[in-house]
């Protein structure tokens, strides 16, 4: 049994073991969990891919006279105008529908780079806030803060799709072939964060983590989270199940983990990129971070029609570049980068290996026990 | 044996039954790719040609005997490197395995020898980051 302020102080002194969750599952193949905690301290989690449920808040400072900004665009993209009175909320799937190519997760990409991007706004002319329309051009430098605030990033697992049908179907899962000619598949596998720990024991509220380049922290658990999906003998979740918010500081962020990208006939969205410290406090986290590819299995789903599961696979198979459904080969791709998770684990692990990254322990634990509810329409 | 080449058809040669002619005498085996043709224009074909080496010869020489210009084709596709997140999305959507990602390095490797110039990556890279060019090498 380890505590977070042994591990913090180990780190201090630049004695701390830290791996990759990588490399630990390789480790793990010839050490107990009992040997691995002995050995190891801290192992690093990462994942890069397309989280949609992102967005940073902005606040562009007070012009003279002032405007209360009710409606906001940026480089023409309607975004929140709901938050008074200068400041907004830059969704990240935000768009102006007559050029779908270019929206919120484009706009939050170039302020990170230091463009300068058009501000149009317009209120209705209060005795305290006057001004009815303002043009002005901001960039990251001239505004008050930007904060990247995403409410549901980091799914733990998801699904694996193909498409059965006759037809080309552009999904937010890629492209997917007719007659299941490939499959797709968006999960970093065993180097993904709530893969490695996932009942979330050392992930919750006020965790330190590494978010697009920069430092950030958990803010409360991601929404639509999910405890009650099945759970294979290994504990990995079958499916889309847990997930987290976070929170950094936009200005300090780096394109090279943070990149708007439009999904053909579905929309924009944001890659993300995070890394997750997991302290090896005891033997049942050491057996977690030990999880390899093999052991971590998901749902094959038919997004060609109605969402059908097919079958079930693994990681490891994901990986070799085909897969069998029904007693067909399939060609499997992914969606996420793993090349890019792998830099960020090696980064994380560098930066706490240095001594400039200390671990935290949660203030509030996540929902032990949280299912999803439905939407009932009423105009059917 | 397969050949990937352009044909420009000049204005008066577009009605004849050249690619007829291409399949009836000498073979050959014709898939076409792309197709450029504007009525009293001339027009623009991007073929793969397959059929027995020295039906191939004959059926091209046939084709610039008729003032078609038979122009090979060389890596058409090409995509920005240096703004790639080898993120898979275009090796997903890639038939042909011109684009492949994997062990050990995981990054994106294109083999523009195996392109046969589908445009299923312009639309499924994220970034945008695919051109194709009609380029004749
Ligand atoms: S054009 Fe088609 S074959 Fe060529 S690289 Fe793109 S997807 Fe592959
Ligand atoms: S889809 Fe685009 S960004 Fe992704 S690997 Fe292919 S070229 Fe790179």
């Amino acid at each position: 049994m380890k505590t977070y302020a042994e591990i913090n102080e180990k780190i201090k002194n630049g004695t701390a073991v830290v791996l990759t969750a990588e490399e630990v599952a390789e480790l793990s193949k010839t050490l107990s969990p009992k040997e691995i905690v002995d050995k190891v301290d801290v192992v690093t989690t990462a994942t890069f891919g397309a989280m949609c449920s992102s967005g940073a808040f902005l606040n562009f400072g007070h012009s003279n006279p002032p405007i209360r900004m009710e409606k906001i665009e940026l480089n023409g993209v309607r975004v929140s105008g709901g938050l008074a009175a200068v400041d907004t909320y830059v969704g990240a799937t935000d768009c102006n529908p007559s050029s779908p190519a270019y929206g919120g997760a484009h706009i939050i990409e170039d302020l990170v780079n230091g463009k300068d991007i058009l501000l149009e706004a317009w209120g209705k002319g209060t005795d305290c806030y006057p001004r009815k329309h303002i043009k002005a051009v901001i960039n990251k430098n001239s505004i008050n803060e930007a904060i990247l605030y995403n409410p549901r990033n980091c799914y733990q697992n998801y699904n694996v799709a193909t498409n059965t049908t006759d037809q080309i179907k552009y999904t937010y899962m890629g492209t997917l072939l007719p007659k299941m000619r490939n499959a797709s598949y968006s999960s970093a596998g065993e180097l993904s964060p709530l893969l490695n720990d996932p009942e979330c024991r050392t992930i919750g509220l006020g965790t330190h983590i590494f978010l697009c380049g920069t430092e950030g922290y958990v803010t409360w658990n991601g929404t639509q989270f999910n405890t009650t999906k099945p759970v294979n003998e290994f504990g990995v979740p079958i499916g889309n199940a847990r997930t987290i918010a976070v929170v950094g500081d936009l200005k300090n962020m780096s394109s090279q983990y943070l990149r708007g990208a439009y999904i053909e006939k579905y929309g924009i969205t944001l890659y993300v990129g995070i890394g997750i410290p997991i302290p090896v406090l005891d033997e049942d986290l050491a057996r977690r971070v030990s999880i390899r590819n093999e052991q971590i299995e998901t749902a094959i789903v038919d997004y060609g029609q109605g969402g059908q599961v097919l079958g079930k696979t693994n990681y490891a198979a994901l990986h070799s570049g085909f897969i069998h459904i029904n007693g067909h080969k399939v060609r499997t791709a992914p969606l996420s980068s793993l090349a890019k998770a792998r830099e960020i684990a090696q980064v994380l692990k560098q930066w706490i290996q240095k001594g400039d990254f200390l671990l935290t322990e949660p203030v509030r634990p996540m929902p032990v026990q949280s299912s999803l509810k439905g939407l009932q329409a009423c105009d059917e | 044996m397969i050949k990937k080449v352009v044909l420009s058809f000049p204005v008066d040669a577009t009605d004849r039954s050249l690619t007829y002619d291409l399949v009836k005498q000498y073979d050959i085996r014709i898939n076409i790719l792309k197709a450029e043709i504007q009525a009293g224009k001339s027009g623009n074909l991007l073929v793969e040609l397959d059929a027995e080496p020295d039906k191939l010869d004959q059926g091209i020489a046939y084709l610039i005997e008729n003032g078609v210009t038979v122009s090979p084709v060389s890596s058409k596709v090409s995509y920005d490197a240096s703004l790639c997140i080898d993120c898979g999305n275009c090796v997903s959507a890639c038939f042909a395995h011109a684009l492949t990602i994997g062990e050990p390095d995981w990054k994106l490797h294109f083999n523009p020898d195996k392109c046969i110039a589908c445009k299923l990556c312009l639309k499924s890279c994220p970034l945008k980051l695919f051109r194709i060019e009609f380029a004749e090498a």
